[in-house]
């Protein structure tokens, strides 16, 4: 056991510097990809669309894990006073950005395993689980009890512990009696998923109200009987809501009608986000000159957004509209960009970016920043409109060829295209100075 | 302490709950109408082989950039789909499919049909919010 400082964890900073570099190969496929929708058959026999999607998908994914385990870790550090286990830190480290990169590289030979999210082999997921093991353990050298735990200690064991779960139950498709029945193997990955996706949420969620109470200076938030409301709330849409995925699919009807409740209990979340909107207004206003407060305040917007969009998504007789069309697409994007990424920034600036060296200006900041929300919002909106138009021509002309469809929504691909380079433009500005910041940290060490 | 005796209770009884559920599903039976023969198996793993979901859906899940093929079988003939496997189209590239994966790959196709049926004009919307189905497959 060691004091903390921040140089004493390297290595939990460079999960970061790491995140950050797979963002921009994130940025990158998802440009090349986007190519696609525009110039029909662009690259097809060079880098076709089934190796673009899953190097887009996956880098995503990966900035988002390697990120999330790198706040985790350091602000348990931070908050405990200490770093326990640096070498295992160091070892967790290595095995996720050895088999990461390795997954991508393998797309480039077009091995896959044809799973949604997940597209690698399957044997990289032994690297993955014994990397998660861990970081399981990392995180449980930290903590004997939970009593008199804020609210972010839970968050994170809750988010360390389901994502095995639910990792290792998204691969039970590799038993036969379940990878050959479709509806089960079916009801299964998007169950594993849904959770999954909560899994990780709660580690992103969780160092955000460590983050604001770093902030703010007390925990008033993160102990009261709210905080703990709210998270039980959350639990429980991670284990039961995951059936609004697959309304569409012939399983049991118990699991729709389960998703459609629970779902229901988030207007509770928005309500309160209405509620305490004016309070967040004032509590931006204080904290306007912080970098990480101003993605902290942006990612508020775009949970409010999404949040609104996925309770209406959650309504069996809206769903079947928007199921299928870009809706979902625009939704998975808001949620990962707009929530899960802007997040992770606020914690990236927060490690990151006290460096002088590489530090934005304000009036640059605020461009790139500005750059970034603008572009988002067009995006989303964009891939919305064409889902909302896509389901409306579908529903009112049976006969019509898909390729006619997509003709129709060409000009909201060209938007879409557009505003994803200025999102690509905006990340850039903004995480390339962590990225410089976290090279020279590991460099100097 | 009753406080924390609180947390403990509600995250032990929503995590058994959790369990049950999910053991619920492992081992339910599903009720295909027609299970998938040894072709149809084979033609499945072929799907996920070549990344078929990264660009089609099948009950409207997977990627965007072509149609959903849940009831393909359905609603083309079998030629038709042939032509497409073999030849691939200004967006699909050859995947140089040998004639014994084409066989499976359609006859994954044949079982995917039998499943259920994916269009969502086959719906009935209810007041409240539900949908249900009647039709179970298109042929």
């Amino acid at each position: 056991m060691e004091p903390y400082h921040n140089s004493r964890l390297p290595y939990a900073r460079n999960y970061i510097t790491v995140g950050l570099l797979f963002l921009m190969a994130a940025l990158l496929f998802g440009l090349l990809a986007a190519m696609q929708y525009i110039v029909p058959g662009w690259g097809r026999d060079v880098f076709s669309f089934e190796k673009l999607r899953p190097l887009h998908v996956s880098s995503a994914v990966f900035w988002i894990l390697m990120a999330a385990m790198g706040a985790v870790l350091t602000y348990i550090s931070e908050g405990e006073n200490t770093v326990r286990k640096p070498t295992w830190i160091k070892v967790q480290f290595y095995l996720f950005t050895f088999s990461f990169a390795a997954i991508l590289l393998s797309y480039c030979f077009g091995i896959f395993s044809g799973r949604e999210y997940w597209e690698f082999h399957p044997y990289f997921s032994i690297l993955i689980v014994i990397g998660w093991i861990v970081f399981l353990l990392n995180f449980f050298h930290y903590f004997k009890t939970l009593k008199h735990q804020p609210v972010y200690i839970w968050m994170w064991m809750t988010g360390v512990v389901f994502f095995l779960f639910t990792y290792l139950e998204s691969n039970l498709w590799l038993l036969p009696g379940v990878r050959h029945r479709l509806v089960q193997d079916m009801t299964i990955q998007w169950k594993s998923y849904g959770s999954m996706v909560g899994a990780w949420n709660m580690l992103i969620y969780g160092s955000s109200i460590f983050l604001m109470d770093k902030i703010a200076g007390n925990q008033t938030y993160s102990r009261s009987p709210m905080a703990f409301a709210l998270y039980a709330l959350s639990l429980f849409n991670l284990m039961f809501n995951w059936g609004h995925h697959i309304y569409t699919l012939p399983t049991a009807p118990y699991v729709k009608y389960i998703a459609y409740f629970v779902s229901m209990t988030e207007l509770f979340i928005l309500g309160r986000i209405i509620y305490g909107w004016s309070q967040t207004l004032s509590t931006a206003r204080k904290y306007a000159h912080i970098y990480s407060y101003k993605f902290l305040f942006a990612a508020d917007a775009w949970v409010f957004a999404n949040l609104g969009l996925a309770i209406v998504m959650s309504v069996p007789a809206f769903n079947i509209y928007m199921h299928g069309t870009h809706v979902i697409v625009g939704h998975t994007m808001g949620t990962t960009i707009g929530i899960n990424t802007m997040l992770l920034l606020a914690f990236a600036y927060n490690i990151l970016g006290n460096d002088s060296r590489y530090q934005l200006s304000t009036s640059r900041f605020s461009v790139a920043y500005n750059i970034t929300q603008i572009s988002l919002a067009s995006f989303w909106l964009a891939l919305i409109v064409a889902g909302f138009l896509k389901s409306y021509w579908q529903m009112t002309e049976p006969t019509i060829a898909y390729g006619e469809l997509w003709n129709r929504m060409r000009p909201l691909f060209y938007i879409f295209y557009v505003a994803g380079l200025g999102l690509a433009v905006g990340l850039l500005y903004l995480a390339v100075p962590l990225i410089r910041s976290g090279f020279s940290k590991a460099s100097s060490k | 302490m009753r406080d924390h005796q609180l947390k403990v209770v509600v995250f032990t009884v929503l995590t058994v709950l959790f369990l049950c559920y999910s053991f619920v599903l492992y081992f339910k039976d599903y009720q295909e109408t027609v299970p998938a023969d040894a072709l149809a198996q084979k033609g499945k793993d072929i799907w996920q082989q070549k990344n078929c979901g990264s660009c089609h859906q099948l009950y409207g899940l997977g990627g965007h950039l072509g149609p959903d093929l849940t009831n393909v079988y359905g609603k083309r003939e079998q030629p038709y789909i042939e032509a497409f496997l073999r030849t691939g189209t200004t967006v699909m590239p050859n995947f140089h499919l040998s004639d014994s994966e084409i066989n499976a790959l359609i006859a994954f196709f044949k079982y995917t049909n039998t499943t259920g049926v994916a269009d969502p004009r086959s719906f009935t919307k209810h007041l409240d919010g539900t949908i249900s189905q009647q039709s179970s497959s298109v042929r």
